[in-house]
This record gives structure tokens, sequence and C-alpha cells, in this order.
């Protein structure tokens, strides 16, 4: 059971090592083992999405991952997109809308988000909300999000809102 | 004093919220993400039986297991500590004890029963699978009203029986009015039992300070003061000796306001063993554990007049308080809300209400967001539109017709609630114009004649929030619940800082203060810094909700900030060698239009505290820059709105789709209008939720089925609608500010208004929505029945 491992993760573009068990949870590893606790846990069973982080550009749950499994993978966190004194585009859109009131879920919603403007193809609300049905949030009643969400890919992929 | 801002600037404008930059990016700090060093690590096991008595439990194994520093169970614990009550001056209430860890019996499944701690989260949970306990399962109660009528196996023998509470409120001859009816109109409604599910778990994360030996406690609570003064109380602690934290906490909506086991099972084990110790819930644990909500099932009857003038209503009230009453809200918080609030805001000239409430194996109940008046307003609303359907007049119309009409503020309720005056026949008229009900309505038939099962449902509703020290937020309660303070000051570098003893729970009340002082000092919202959510910061508070936060720290911000300003105005006048009066502040700078001259906050603070001697003796004596005034509202005020809802029901599956949805309501002055929006579209998201999917299942043996969010259904986006919320400032409140609380109004009428319109669809059947939610399940069986009925 101590049977523990040195693994490698490379997070937000650094090489991390790291030792772990073998069993470790992805989001463990990176909110006590790394100390990057922007990526939450709100069920630890797939389905709140408050730990969607990105695994090589797609979204992932890392309560459904091993922190093993994820060696040689690129994983961005919410931690790699802007930080507070510089937010990024999304997260400005975000703030605009007032699109997170706990923010509980907001990086899981960041990391949903963030995969949906890099396919950089328009979407109508629907599709939006179809989207993010894997992502909840008890605050916010969604509207907000969307429209936050609506406005960053109308303004990125070129179509109107 | 008067408390109108002279040109508000920042109140009322769409101000960004302070907390989103850290939120946004990864960098808040929610319990769970408090890492102090060396922590360990709790793991719980909680009973799998949901009453039993607990024979013997052998904790050896799991004391030798790699990593673990300590197990503790019920007995351990109990010669330490004391239990807790949460007590009440209401006769006749039966409190029970409160222990962290059970002792001899186990009354529901996910009752803590043996702490572990282990170096890590893993190795702790390892332990958790090597503890033995043996019990003696005791026949489950799980039904109210076997509950009630019980005479053996009592949750509390103590007590001889599973009663609680027993109440009874009346007003006007209530007998009479229904005899000499002209019609009465009744259902037996049930509101099923939910959970808040904040989408943070609760965590708690006790820090040890080993310099000065004492505790500082981060917890997901949205009442830091109770808290503090809880475990101040159990671990016979002095204040400064413990202090507790909650700087950023994911969601409250009620379950996060009471004292939990694992809060006192931390600390405890952190002074024990003079480490710092942390344990966070997962899902499963929330899920079976936080207090859940409403569970009560309500006869009423409504007795009306032949024009179709309500005369009275009486009802009688069965809770459901699961297996112990709550500190500190008590387990006749939820059911005395509903008789309190079931009189509404229609005109009831005879109310009578019998409460009871009964211990049952389930988990605690406790708040939730609205505490009693979702169920309240939908038992209320589904009998209006049941009079309305019976003396065929238009729902909208008969509202209007029953309604406290504008010349009748204040209102004095059947309940003994008093309504301020408040726009509530103002928000039915604009919920009706903004939803263009006329149209509405002719679609809605137009859809129905075509075969569509279609439906409008309206509900109104009107609540008390900011309540004061005259009306307590639950019944008999021992702590006061009616005031708040806050403490402005200026400090040596010019800074202002306000600090509060509420939380911030998402509802962005760092923004919202901030732009109340910003008005009244006259600086910029984001160079007002705002300290919340740490007990030791403050006398006393108790902290964020029952819709009291904005109102009672807003105001006691206003009358802080207004004293401050002026000592800063008799600081700077006196530098400036000028008449008070000549002066104006504006974004941080003190400047005297005549001359042009100006004085920034940075060099005020820095004449006051360091250069002393720039002023004369006298005032040196006096002059400093801060102020702390408390606020107590003594009654509260009233919001109110309506609510209306269309839906549109899947004849093959039964399906209920939210299609529109207008909250029209009157929540005073607005300080933020996307923050106001934005509570109240949380709101009715949850009540939607309430309305079709929530609800906690247990079968009779008291296991619960819904023991994951694959099981309990919260809402997503992709089910919720679009939410259209406006709001009428049209009434001054008569609190400081002219505030009116408004952060549980949502979850208040969307229940009824969504069991309405789900009436309305389904009116060529004649069917009642007596039970929520109305899950296709509920739905396909009504129908069925229905159409049997019929053939
Ligand atoms: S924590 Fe991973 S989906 Fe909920
Ligand atoms: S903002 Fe609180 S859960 Fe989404």
């Amino acid at each position: 059971m101590l049977n523990r491992r040195t693994i490698t993760l490379n997070v937000n573009g650094e090489a991390h090592e790291l030792e772990v068990e073998p069993r470790h949870l992805l989001a463990d590893a990176l909110r006590e083992g790394l100390g990057l606790t922007g990526t939450h846990i709100g069920c630890e069973h797939g389905v709140c999405g408050a730990c969607t982080i990105l695994l090589d550009g797609e979204s992932i749950r890392s309560c459904l991952l091993l922190a093993v499994q994820a060696e040689g993978h690129e994983i961005t966190t919410v931690e790699g997109l802007g930080d507070s004194n510089h937010l990024n585009f999304l997260q400005q859109k975000f703030r605009e809308h007032h699109a997170l009131q706990c923010g509980f879920c907001t990086p899981g919603m960041l990391m949903t988000a963030t995969e949906l403007l890099n396919q950089r193809t328009s979407l109508t609300e629907r599709d939006i909300r179809d989207a993010l049905s894997g992502n909840l949030c008890r605050c916010t009643g969604y509207d907000h999000i969307i429209a936050a969400i609506s406005e960053a890919i109308a303004e990125t992929s070129g179509a109107g809102p | 004093m008067t408390f109108e801002v002279m040109r508000p600037k920042y109140v009322g404008a769409r101000v960004q919220r302070k907390e989103d930059p850290r939120l946004l990016s990864g960098s808040g700090r929610y319990a769970a993400d408090v890492q102090p060093t060396r922590a360990l690590h709790v793991a719980i096991l909680r009973s799998d039986y949901a009453h039993a008595l607990i024979r013997s439990i052998n904790l050896d194994l799991a004391r030798a297991m790699p990593g673990v520093i300590d197990v503790i169970d019920g007995e351990a614990l109990a010669s330490e500590l004391k239990p807790l009550y949460a007590t009440s001056r209401m006769p006749g209430y039966k409190p029970t004890a409160l222990w962290p860890l059970a002792r001899d019996r186990v009354r529901y499944v996910g009752e803590p029963v043996v702490a572990v701690v282990a170096t890590d989260r893993y190795l702790a949970e390892d332990a958790r699978a090597a503890i033995q306990i043996e019990y003696a399962a005791l026949p489950a109660v799980t039904d109210a009203n076997l509950s009630l009528t019980a005479q053996s196996d009592f949750l509390h023998p103590e007590h001889g029986s599973n009663l609680l509470v027993s109440r009874n409120f009346s007003r006007g001859n209530i007998e009479q009015a229904i005899s000499e009816a002209f019609r009465v109109v009744s259902g037996q409604y049930r509101f099923t039992r939910t959970t808040p599910v904040a989408i943070e778990p609760r965590a708690y994360t006790a820090e040890w300070d080993r310099r000065l030996a004492r505790l500082t406690l981060h917890s997901a609570t949205q009442a830091p003061g109770i808290i503090r003064d809880a475990l101040a109380e159990v671990l016979e602690l002095n204040g400064p000796s413990i202090r507790v934290l909650a700087a950023d906490v994911g969601g409250g909506f009620g379950g996060k306001v009471s004292l939990y086991p694992e809060e006192v099972i931390v600390c405890f084990l952190a002074q024990k063993l003079t480490r710092s110790v942390k344990y966070v819930s997962d899902r499963q644990e929330d899920l079976i554990s936080t207090t859940q909500a409403f569970d009560q099932t309500v006869k009423a009857e409504m007795a009306l007049d032949s024009s179709g003038r309500i005369l009275g209503i009486r009802a009688s009230i069965l809770g459901d308080a699961g297996a112990y009453s709550i500190y500190p809200w008590t387990a006749a918080l939820e059911p005395m809300q509903i008789a309190g609030f079931l009189p509404g805001p229609y005109q009831v000239p005879s109310y009578e209400a019998d409460v009871q409430v009964v211990a049952t194996n389930k988990t605690p109940s406790g708040p939730y967001r609205g505490v009693g008046r979702p169920g309240a307003c939908f038992i209320l609303e589904r009998l209006i539109d049941k009079a309305a359907k019976e003396f065929g007049i238009d729902p909208l119309e008969f509202r209007r017709k029953n309604l406290v009409q504008p010349d009748q503020f204040p209102y004095k309720t059947g309940s003994g609630i008093v309504w301020d005056k408040s726009g509530f026949i103002e928000c039915l008229d604009l919920a009706a114009e903004v939803i263009d009900y006329t149209t509405l309505k002719d679609n809605r038939d137009a859809a129905k004649a075509a075969g569509r099962w279609f439906g409008i449902g309206i509900a109104s509703y009107a609540e008390l929030t900011g309540l004061g020290s005259r009306m307590s937020a639950a019944p008999g309660m021992p702590i006061n619940t009616g005031t708040e303070s806050a403490s402005v000051e200026i400090d040596a570098t010019g800074s202002v800082i306000a600090t509060f003893g509420t939380a911030s729970i998402g509802q962005g009340l760092e923004t919202t203060l901030a732009q109340i002082v910003a008005d009244e000092i006259g600086v910029r919202p984001e160079d007002v810094t705002i300290v919340h959510g740490d007990s030791a910061a403050i006398t006393h508070s108790t902290g964020s909700y029952a819709s009291r936060s904005t109102v009672l720290a807003g105001g006691a911000a206003h009358k802080a900030g207004k004293e401050v300003r002026e000592k800063l105005l008799k600081a700077a006048g006196f530098l400036m060698d000028c008449e008070l009066l000549e002066l104006e502040i504006e974004d941080g700078v003190v400047r005297q239009p005549a001359t042009n001259k100006v004085l920034s906050f940075k060099d005020i603070g820095r004449a006051v505290y360091s250069e002393m001697g720039r002023f004369p003796l006298a005032l040196r004596q006096e002059l400093d820059l801060r102020a702390t005034s408390f606020y107590d509202p003594e009654f509260g005020t009233t919001t109110s709105a309506t609510h209306i809802a269309t839906v549109d029901i899947d004849p093959e599956t039964f399906e209920v789709r939210v299609l529109r949805y207008v909250a029209a309501e009157d929540c005073g002055r607005v300080i933020n209008p996307q923050i106001v929006e934005g509570q109240v579209q949380g709101g009715v998201a949850q009540g939607i939720g309430v309305a079709l999917m929530e609800e906690v299942i247990h079968d009779p043996q008291g296991q619960i089925f819904t023991a994951s969010l694959v099981d309990y259904l919260v809402p997503s986006a992709a089910e919720v609608p679009s939410i259209e919320a406006v709001h009428l400032e049209a009434f001054a409140a008569g609190t400081i500010g002219g505030y009116r609380g408004m952060g549980e109004g949502g979850t208040i009428g969307a229940p009824a208004a969504v069991a309405n319109a789900i009436a309305d669809a389904l009116s060529h059947l004649n069917i009642d929505i007596t039970e929520l939610p109305a899950t296709p399940e509920r739905l396909f069986r009504l129908v069925t029945t229905a159409n049997q009925e019929k053939a």
C-alpha cells in the first residue's frame, strides 16, 4: 500500500516531480501534492465538473483519473489561465457578466469553456447549455455563465452572438 | 441623522465584483485549500444503521494501521467535552443532546461514530475500514405520521415520545369563517425532503498555532460568529483561543449555517494532538450528513365568501425534523416558518395553524434557502389557484383582489407578522406586463387546443428580511440574530478598511458593502478593503443567512461610514483651515472647490496618526479616523414578488420543461443590479430543482437512496431556462439605506409557480399538484389515475 513512486507531471508548462501512490487521484495530486488548489473537488464521482482540467487540450475530470495516468501529458489547470492581476479574455468575460458567485464551480466552468472556445466554432445558446450540462453550478442559475461564454465565443469565432 | 447618501455614485451601479479576480484565477481560499504544515487528516466512520444501539466498538486494528495517529469514539469524547443543546424559549419544545460522535445509540444513516486521524486522507480511510462495530438494530422510524403515533422505540427515550415541538397559532374566528364560507378549498400537501448541495462539500481545517497554543478553524461556514461562540462553549475555551475563519465559502444555502460534529472533532483533535487537523467531506458524506430541508405534510383549507374573497385559512403542519434538533436553529425552525408565512401576502382575516414536529431516523433537517417559505408559498398558491378555478376567476385577477392592497400597509397577518409597505400588487402587475400575460393566455389556449400540455403558473409571496432584534430568525432561539456591526477606519496610509461579521458565501458582499462604504466616505469601491468572515475581527456577529447581511451590515456600514467621513472632514478642515461645509470628498481626495486646495486621504492619514503636532492638543485627544456602529432594524422589512412561469409537458416522457420564467421583485433599493439579478436567477434555479427533480429518498429502514449526484439530481444548464428578473424600487424600505433582503426569494416563488403551471397544463384532467418534485414518474401516475377516473 505504501507503494509510492515518483512521477513527473507537466502542469501549465512546468514539469513537477512528485511522489504518489498509484491510487492517488490526479485531483488530489494537483491540490495536495502541487498546491494547485484552484482545481476544486465537488463530488469525486465525475458528476459536478468542478475538477475539470485540460489534458492535452481536452477537458477531463481530474477526479476520475489517477495521477500516474497523467504522466507524459500536458495538463492545464485554472492557474494556467490568467492570474488575478492579468485575467485572460474568458476570465474577463466571466467577470463582466457576473458569471460566478461563490466561485467554487468556476475553475471547472472556465476549463470547459476554454475547450469550447478553442474549437472556434459558433455555437447556439442551446449548444452551450448542453456543453455545460456536465458542470454544475448551484449559485448562478447559469444565465450569466451562458452569456459570458456566448459573448466570448462570438467575439473569437467571428460569428454573431 | 439621515442616511440618504447625497449623490450615490456607486450604490445602484453595476460595479464589478472585488472577489472575482481571485476566484477566477483559482486563488480563492476555501476551507479545503488550507494546507497547514504537517496537517493530519480525519476520516469519519458513519453509522450505516438508521437506528441501533452500539454494542461494542473495537478500534485496535485501526490503531495499528500505517500512518494512524489517533482514533476516537463517542465515549472518548464524552469524558472531555460537553454536549450542546439547541435550546429555545418555546413552551413544550424538547431539545436533543448533540454529541459530535454517537454515544450508545445511532439515530440516522450517516451519523458520525468514530474519527480516525492519520498522516493522509487515504491512510485515514484505510484505517476506517478496519474499525469493528457491533450494532443491535432498533426499529427505524422514517415516516413522520408513524413517528407521531409511536408508543415505543423513541429516538430520544428521555422525552417519552418523538414529538419535539407542538404549537398552535390562531387569530380571528376560523371555525366561523369555515362554517359560513361560500366555498372551502382544501388539500393535503407534501413538501418532500431536499438537501442544499452547495458545490463545495463541507470542509474544516483546524490550524494549530504552536506558539500561542491556540486554534484557527478554517470552516466552510456561513456563520463564523455562531460557530466560534458554540465551539468556545463546547471546548470550554475563551474567545481568543479560538478563531473561526471563512475566507471563501463555496455556497451555503443554509446547509452551512449550523454547528456540525466535524467542526468540534477537528478542533478537539487539534488541541489534543497539538497539530493541525483537517477534514474534508466527500459528496456522499455531504449528501447524507449535511442538514436537509423541508419534509412536511400540510393539510390546509381556505374559506372564501361568495365574491371570492378569502375569509380564513386553517392548516395543520407535520414536520419531520430528522434525528436531532440542530444547533442553533432547533427542529422548530422550518415548520414554524411555514405556519408563520402561510397567510402570505393576502388579506386573511382568520387564521389557525397547528404545528407538530417529530424526530425520525433521518439526517437532521435544518435551514435551506427560503426556510419554510418555499413550502408555505407552494401550499398557499395551490389553494389560491384552486379557488380561482372554482370561482371561474382568472388567477391573476384573483390574486389582485385578495392581495393586501396598497392602502392597507402596515398589515398584520394572521400569524402576527407585520408587512411594511411593499409592492405586492405592483409586482403582480409588473410580472404580468413583462411576460405579456394577455397574449400568453391566448397562446396557452391555442396550444392546449392543439393538444399540447402547456401551462402558465403564477406565484406571489412576501417575506420578512433583515430581521431585527424584535423578530428572531428562529422562534425562541437563544442567540441574537438582530444586529450586525461595521467598523470603518482610515489607517495611517490613508487606506479605507471596513470590517464586518457577516460571511461572504457567494453573494458578493465584499462588493456591495464596499459600494456603500465608498459612497459614504468618498472613495472608489476598489479602494475599500473589506474584512469579513473572521470571528477574531469583530466582537460579536452571527453571519449570513435569512437575507439579512445587506440590510444589517449595510445599515451599519452607512452609520460607521458617515461617522468616519465626519471625522475625516474635521481633520481636513483643520489642516486646510476652512469650514467643513466648504469641503467635498471624491475618489479619496478632499477638496475645497473655492480655492482648489486638495488633500489626499494619504496626507490626512499621515497627519492624524504620524504628525499629530499639526493639530491643537484638544483636537488630538479625540481625533482618530475610525468608527464602529451597530445596526438593529428592530422588526425587519418586507420583500415581495410575483413569479410567472410557463411549462410544457411531454405527453410521452412526462418531462416538464420550463420555457419562460419572469420574477418581478420589490427588494427595495438595489445596490448592484447585476448581483441582484444573479441572486434571483440562482434562487429560481434552485426552486426549479425543488419543483421538478430534487428529493432525498429513504427506504423504510432509513437507508438513503440518493447518496450521489447521479441519484440526487440538481438542475444543470440544460434544464434551467433563461430567467428574467425585474425589479421594482417603488417604495423605500424603512431600513437604513432603504434595502430589503433578497437572497432567498427566487427559491421561495419557483416551486409554487412551476407547480401551478403544471396543474394548468393538466387542467383538462383536473389534476391537483399536491406533492413536489413533479417528477415524470409522479406525473405519469397522476395522469394515469385521472384518465382511469374519466373513463
Ligand atoms: S469532483 Fe470531479 S466531477 Fe465532481
Ligand atoms: S458560482 Fe457557486 S457553484 Fe457556481
